[in-house]
């Protein structure tokens, strides 16, 4: 057994089987930066931290006549979603139900999924982490309503990151209000959203957790994720009606080349869209 | 690198694959290594010869088992068939997935997502 206590939950191997199913599937769908960075790991539930390579001296030394440095690193963030499944629903799959109510693993699935993707594009200052769209200073386009345009302000960002020396492939990730009216809106009857896929010689990307869109180089070497454990789900307790289980990872993500990256942000009031 | 086996243009490629063909070209340099070896320990009368190549020949075991871990850690693939029949008993076509360890204990080994 491991730190997951799986074993000790009331849970059949066709419920686990169900469960990680659905939450696998979920993650897959949500995630958005895995599509885009660089993915170091999983190292394990006992990797720590990440080394940077740098050091900041310490003061004071431990004495007079010796230098003192401290190693920087990039500590692991731990994330964790409680969620609560039905006995009875655990009990119908194993009846053989195709139909089970797998909500609470998905709605966890895509809260941890929609986290690390905010982690990743927008940061986490507390944890030490500067995201991709926190590095561009003064490179950011602005975006408005006018879908229409676009195209024209994606190829502003191709062009920013072209005059910086950034090669591509060029990926596209926008947010959900984004990729949505860009599906919705046309132009010359064609889906806006189209023209932009035109745009770019890497994917186009849904991506729930990102404010606004980014552009950004799949060229490699520019933003690593790394993980130490992977998307897991483990035991918490139980009672006669549910069982209580969580999803869980440790990463952290190192913003190597901030300029590899330009976002397309809405004014600040219309910032959490 | 053995960048000259590569069949595919290195760009299209990715870092990813790039790192996996690094993985399994040594892999098969370590395993063509252990196969000379046996031959020569086999062949050499100096039995002081023998046992320096016999030291050899065990630590490139030893190099290519680390290298098939991370590859097991990095192809999904892998890692499901190395399951069914690495330390398997009986038969070994007849390891089926069902006998397999668990995977990675709870893990949903989503990994990279990339391509």
């Amino acid at each position: 057994m491991n730190h997951l206590f799986r074993e000790l939950a009331p849970i059949s191997d066709a419920g686990w089987q169900e469960i990680d199913k659905e939450a696998t599937r979920t993650l897959k769908t949500t995630l958005a930066a895995r599509k885009l960075v660089d993915f170091v790991g999983p190292q394990g539930w006992d990797a720590s931290a990440v080394g940077t390579g740098r050091i900041r001296q310490v003061e004071p030394p431990p004495r007079s006549t010796v230098e003192a440095r401290l190693r920087q690193v990039l500590p692991m963030v731990e994330l964790r979603v409680p969620f609560e499944m039905l006995r009875s629903e655990l009990d119908a799959i194993d009846r053989g139900a195709q139909d089970p109510d797998t909500d609470p693993v998905i709605a966890a699935a895509r809260s941890i999924a929609i986290a690390e993707d905010r982690v990743v594009f927008h940061g986490y200052a507390t944890a030490g982490i500067r995201g991709i769209c926190e590095g561009s200073g003064d490179a950011t386009v602005a975006l408005g309503d006018d879908y229409a345009s676009y195209p024209v302000l994606v190829a502003t960002a191709v062009n920013r990151l072209r005059d910086a020396g950034i090669d591509g492939p060029f990926a596209v990730a926008l947010s959900e209000r984004c990729y949505t009216s860009l599906t919705e809106s046309t132009q010359a009857g064609y889906p806006v959203l189209e023209h932009v896929r035109d745009l770019i010689d890497g994917p186009l990307v849904w991506a729930p957790g990102l404010d606004g869109a980014v552009v950004l180089s799949m060229r490699g070497g520019d933003f690593q994720l790394t993980v130490g454990q992977d998307f897991s789900i483990g035991y918490l307790d139980h009672d006669a009606e549910r069982v209580r289980l969580y999803i869980e990872e440790s990463f952290t993500f190192w913003l190597q080349t901030p300029e590899a990256a330009v976002p397309l942000a809405f004014p600040t009031t219309q910032a959490g869209s | 690198m053995a960048g000259e086996a590569l069949h595919e243009d290195r760009e299209t490629l990715g870092p990813d694959i790039l790192d996996r063909h690094r993985a399994i070209s040594t892999i098969m340099e370590e395993l063509e290594a252990i196969d000379w070896y046996n031959q020569r320990i086999k062949a050499s009368g100096n039995a002081e010869l023998q046992a320096v190549l016999r030291h050899n020949r065990n630590e490139e075991k030893e190099h290519c088992s680390m290298l098939l871990e991370w590859l097991r850690r990095h192809d999904r693939e892998f890692e499901t068939h190395l399951r069914t029949y690495l330390f398997s008993e009986g038969p070994i076509r007849e390891a089926s997935a069902g006998d397999a360890i668990p995977a990675t204990g709870g893990g949903l080994s989503i990994g990279s997502l990339k391509g």
